[in-house]
Order: C-alpha cells, then structure tokens, then sequence
C-alpha cells in the first residue's frame, strides 16, 4: 500500500513546482494571449512529409520503425498493427471521389506517408478516460501508456485520421522473437498503440528511426524538428514551401505537415 | 419479500432456468474471448466498435422506461401510474446492469476496469457517463425496494426519505441520455454523430422505446400473475409512446435535411452507406430502411384511439416501435459511424457468433434481473389482495 513510486514523483514535483508557481503563472498568462494558438514556447515535434521525395517503391522508414518497436505484423486491414504506413494521396487527404480528376496527374493514386500526428489538440487524449493517452507537455509529443490503457477504444472512436489500431490478437504471436528488440517493450492484446515520434530514441539525443531510414536509404523525404525553433530545418522548410496538413477543418492542429 | 423470488411456478422455474444456461452459454463464450482477445469479434481498426457498444447505447434507452411513469406521477399526480413506477424503475434497474455488462465485454482489458476510477478524468465523457449510469442504478434501487418492503407489511411507503430521492431520480434521468449523446456528438471527423441534436434524439427514442417495452412486459406479468392495475395506464402511456417515436422520427428527418440540402460531403456519407443512397448495397440497408417503414407505420397505426385501447393491437403497435428503434441504435448509429473510414475507405463490418453469443447472455442477465424482481412486485401484490 502506501505511496508508489510514480505518485511519490507527482507529489514531490507538484510541492517543487509551488514553489516558483508564481514566476510560472507570469509566463504563462503572457504566451496564451491569442487564445488557442499553438503553444510557441518550449519544444514542439514535428515532421515534414516532402512527398516529392518520396519513392514510391521504398519502404525502409515502415521497416525501421515497426522493427525498432516490435510492431507485429499481422495479415488483413480488420487486426493489422501500423505506425507509419502508406496510402494513396487521395485516401490520406480524404479528397471526395467526384474531385478525383482535378487531382494533379503525379499525386494521384501516389502512395503517401501517414503517421500519428501528434496533434496539438488531441482529441484522442480529451476522450480517453484513464490518461492513457496523454500529451507531454514539454514537447508536444502524444504517448501511450501500454499498463494503463483499458482497451476501451474511445481514443480510436476519436482520432479523425485513424492513426491508432487495437491488438485484437496478441501480437505475441505475430513477432519474430528471435529478433525482438529490447529496448522497446511488446504490446499484449487488448490496448492501443500508435506512433510515438519515437520518443526513447529522442531520450537518446537520436532522430526518429522513420527519419533516419529515410536519410540512409531513401531521399531524404521525411523531415524532423523543433517547430518552434526558428533555425530548424522544419521550420525552414514550413516557411519556404506550401505545406499542407491532413482535416485542418477539424482545428486538431496537426504536426505532420506535407509538401506535395 | 425475496421468498417470492425463489418460489414459483413450474414455467417460472423453466424460464429461469431457460435464461441460466443462456447465460451459461455466453460466459464460456467470454472465457473465449478473453483467451483470445477481442479479434474473436466482427470489430476491427476501421469499425472499433460494434455490436457490443450499440447494445449499450440502446439500452441506456430503454432505461428511461423509469422516467415516463414516475415523473407524471409524481410530479402530475397522475394516479393512474401509482401501481407501475415500481415497474418503470426495475426495468432501469435491468436495463442500467446490462448496459454496464456490454461496456465491461467490450474492454481490452477488462481487468483493469478500476483505472477509470483510480485515475479520474474529467475530460473525459466515458468517466461522466460511467458517473451517472451508477448513480441513476443506485437511485432506482434505493427508490425501488423500500417500497415494496412497505407494501409487504401494508404500510404508505416512507415518502420522508423517499421523496427527495425520487425528485433527484427524475432530474438525473435525462442526463444518462445526454450523456451517452455526448460520448458520440463530441468527436471531429465522425460526421455521422458530430450533431448537436444527438442527445435530443437519444431522449427522444428512449422515450419511445423504454415505455413501449414497458407496457409489453407489462402485459406479460398481468397473465402470467393474478395481480393487475387494470388498462387505464396503459392507454396514458401508449399516447407517451407515440409523442415521443413522432418526435424521434422528427429528429430523423431533420439529419437528412441538413446533411443532403447542404451536400457536404461528410455529413452525407454514412447516411448514404446506412441506406444504400447511390445503390451500393450491404447488409445494413435493407434494416435501416425496415426501421424508418416500420416506425413509421407504428406511429400511423398507433395514431388510431381503437389501436391504442384494444390490448392485442396496442401490444403489435409497441413491438414496432421497439424494433424500429433498436435497429436505428443498436444496429444502425454506432456502426454507420465507422464507415466510411477516416481514409474514406468503406470497410465493413459484422458481428460474429460469438459477438452474438455473449450479447444473448447479457440480454439473458437482463431479462433474468427483471423477472426475479417483476415476480416479486406481483407476489407481493397478489398477497395483499388475497
């Protein structure tokens, strides 16, 4: 009984944070003055899909990315397990079939990058009834918590890009165990997972392992930075090129900007 | 007063024992799926959930079968009603433990149920909902059996404590309805619910639904008991039923207007999936057009006075407006909002035997509850008659 270790840090860090509380309020009254602007202050994560760059036969950054955190790989869209996956442009933009021809002859039907997008106003998190799901404050990054989630699925009810799936089976069964990786843990059936913008490898001081495949063995399409950061190199790419962002409508503020 | 329950007839012991080993059926089939995790469903990444939330959500419904006796009397005096409350509050009672059965199968991980109380999150509506499902449980029931405690030792039930609680019972029981709205109507990208007449629909069909299954368990406890409270309620109600599948059907309509007058995309597109709008076919189409000919067709039947007073036809006219409804929630809405995907792919969906299988026995489990409790209101009665 008593106190464990997670609630013991949560109550030492509350008192410590009372006690420059007030310096806290100050800054944070002055950066919200615009309402719900996306928070400008700290790190924020984010990517740049160049899909010029993209070719259309790789998949090295699918292949990183489910090896480095054991994602199984199960046959079937009903119980398949994705972080990063491609579909075609016209499916990750939700573009209406009657709009089909005024697509743009080299975007149509191209397979397109697609990812959590570690939205600024997660409607994922505002749902899940546990914290389960939650948003990292300090860089913006939406995670999971594997031993918390109940599998109740509001989260996947909520995502408006379907970026999250559901272990209907156990992925155990579905893993080389030979070749696991252990730094990262497995999953077991009955809880949501999705992209984490590879948030160890970011403990590390490393890119995303999407990221890196992408330099290596492809062309370099995918970018990765602090947004927020006015020398980054998303940052850059953001300013200097129209970028777009899947269901902008939806005021969700994506971090996953494309370049087509 | 529980004696009632345990002695009765020899059908009493067959239907009992009948809804036993449905029950029985379906727990193994959950011990299945709990071995093998929820891929033994029809649900998939594209429709996460399925048969198991849309029963939930129509029942929340039915358990507004409490409201619509209790509040006219009560609040109307409305004395022809004075026999049933008890009826109305059991079968919520019923309806509530069952919702809670197909939130608990639907979880990945059931055992941890407790972490939505261990780590409450406001923001969350699956922790209000959670919130006013067992507190309107737990009103009905504190409501309910001091009441019959009262009428088995023939006293005036003890309106001192009661009183208060049944005012609080008849506030709180729209917010189960709105609630269960709010877990749908608040999510972008899911067209299908994100309207802001959802929670009047839900109310609006759950006072439909709940009273008509009402009066049809209603008529069943007259003739397999000796006790009755006579037609008069019964007529009271029926014009309830009426109103409320009126403005249900009402509520219908006006999502087909905004979603096809405005043509925007989205919010036409599970409509169209739902009833086959541009010719594509799936085994939902024909069910959803079978509720709105048959809510309809109800409504018009149960218009007539003749209907409504002759109990045979009343009966047909209820079990109408029952399905009609069940289709719209508890096949319809829930699925129809999945699809098409967030990629606008149409993956379908449906419920597998298994799916079918547990659901049968929560239904079991409700039905069960209702029978003990129903059986012992009239045992009860038909002592102090005798």
């Amino acid at each position: 009984m008593g106190m464990d270790k997670r609630n013991f840090m949560k109550v030492s860090g509350l008192a410590f944070l009372g006690l420059g509380s007030e310096v806290k309020a100050g800054n944070h009254s002055s950066g919200n003055e615009q309402g719900h602007a996306a928070d400008t202050s700290g790190v924020r994560w984010a990517m740049v899909v160049d899909t010029r760059k993209c070719k259309e036969d790789c998949t090295a950054c699918i292949d990183a990315c489910h090896t480095v955190h054991n994602v199984p790989e199960i046959e079937g869209t009903k119980h398949e397990i994705m972080w990063i996956w491609k579909a075609p442009y016209e499916h990750v933009f939700a573009i209406e079939h009657k709009e089909y021809r005024l697509i743009a002859d080299y975007l149509k039907g191209k397979p397109t990058m697609t990812l959590c997008n570690h939205c600024d106003e997660p409607p994922c998190v505002r749902v899940c009834p546990t914290k389960a799901t939650f948003k990292r404050e300090a860089d913006g990054i939406v995670m999971m918590d594997y031993h918390r989630c109940i599998g109740c699925r509001f989260c996947m009810a909520a995502c408006p890009y379907g970026s999250r799936s559901f272990n209907y089976v156990d992925p155990q069964k579905h893993l080389d165990l030979d070749s696991l990786q252990n730094h990262f843990p497995t999953r077991t059936k009955g809880v949501v997972e999705k992209c984490n913008f590879c948030a160890e490898r970011l403990a590390n001081g490393q890119i995303p392992a999407c990221v890196e495949a992408c330099r290596k063995d492809g062309e370099g399409a995918l970018v990765f930075g602090d947004l927020n950061d006015p020398n980054s190199k998303v940052n850059e790419l953001i300013r200097k090129n129209h970028t777009i962002r899947r269901k902008p409508e939806l005021g969700t503020m994506p971090m996953v900007y494309y370049i087509v | 007063m529980f004696d009632k329950i345990i002695y009765g007839s020899r059908k009493y012991y067959a239907w009992v024992i009948f809804l036993l080993l449905v029950m029985g059926v379906g727990f193994v089939l959950y011990l299945y799926q709990l071995q093998e995790g929820l891929g033994v469903t029809g649900m998939s990444r594209d429709v996460s959930w399925g048969f198991y939330i849309a029963q939930f959500t129509f029942l929340v419904g039915v358990a507004a079968s409490g409201l619509m006796v209790v509040l006219p009397y009560y609040l109307h005096d409305y004395k022809a009603f004075g026999k049933i409350t008890i009826l109305g509050e059991f079968l919520a009672v019923g309806s509530v433990l069952m919702c809670m059965t197909f939130i608990f199968v639907d979880m990945g991980k059931p055992e941890r149920v407790m972490n939505v109380i261990l780590h409450p999150t406001p923001n969350s509506i699956m922790f209000w909902d959670m919130t006013v499902l067992s507190v309107y449980l737990l009103l009905n029931l504190v409501i309910a059996f001091p009441m019959v405690a009262a009428e088995k030792k023939g006293l005036p039930p003890p309106y001192w404590y009661l009183k208060p609680i049944i005012y609080l019972s008849i506030a709180w029981a729209p917010l189960i309805h709105t609630v269960t709205a709010f877990l749908y109507a608040g999510l972008p990208g899911r067209h299908l619910w994100l309207t802001a007449i959802m929670a009047a629909r839900f109310l609006a069909s759950a006072f439909a639904a709940g009273p008509a299954l009402l009066i049809i368990l209603y008529l069943i406890l007259t003739r397999v008991t000796n006790w009755t409270a006579g037609d008069k309620p019964l007529r009271k109600i029926a014009q309830i039923v009426v109103y409320a599948m009126i403005a249900n059907m009402f509520f219908l309509g006006l999502e087909f207007f905004t979603a096809f007058y405005s043509k925007i995309p989205g919010h036409t597109h599970s409509l169209s999936y739902m009833f086959g709008i541009h010719g594509e076919m799936n085994w939902l189409v024909p069910f959803m057009w079978a509720s709105v000919i048959i809510g309809l067709g109800s409504i018009v039947f149960m218009l007539f006075p003749q209907v409504r007073n002759n109990n045979k036809t009343l009966v047909l006219g209820c079990i109408g407006i029952f399905v009609a409804c069940w289709i719209d929630k508890g096949l319809g809405l829930i699925v129809g909002g999945f699809i098409p995907n967030p990629l606008n792919y149409v993956r379908e969906y449906t419920p597998t035997l298994v799916e079918l299988g547990i659901s049968a026995a929560i239904f079991a489990l409700g039905a069960l509850v209702i029978t003990v409790l129903y059986k012992m209101v009239a045992g009860v009665r038909e002592e102090a008659e005798a």
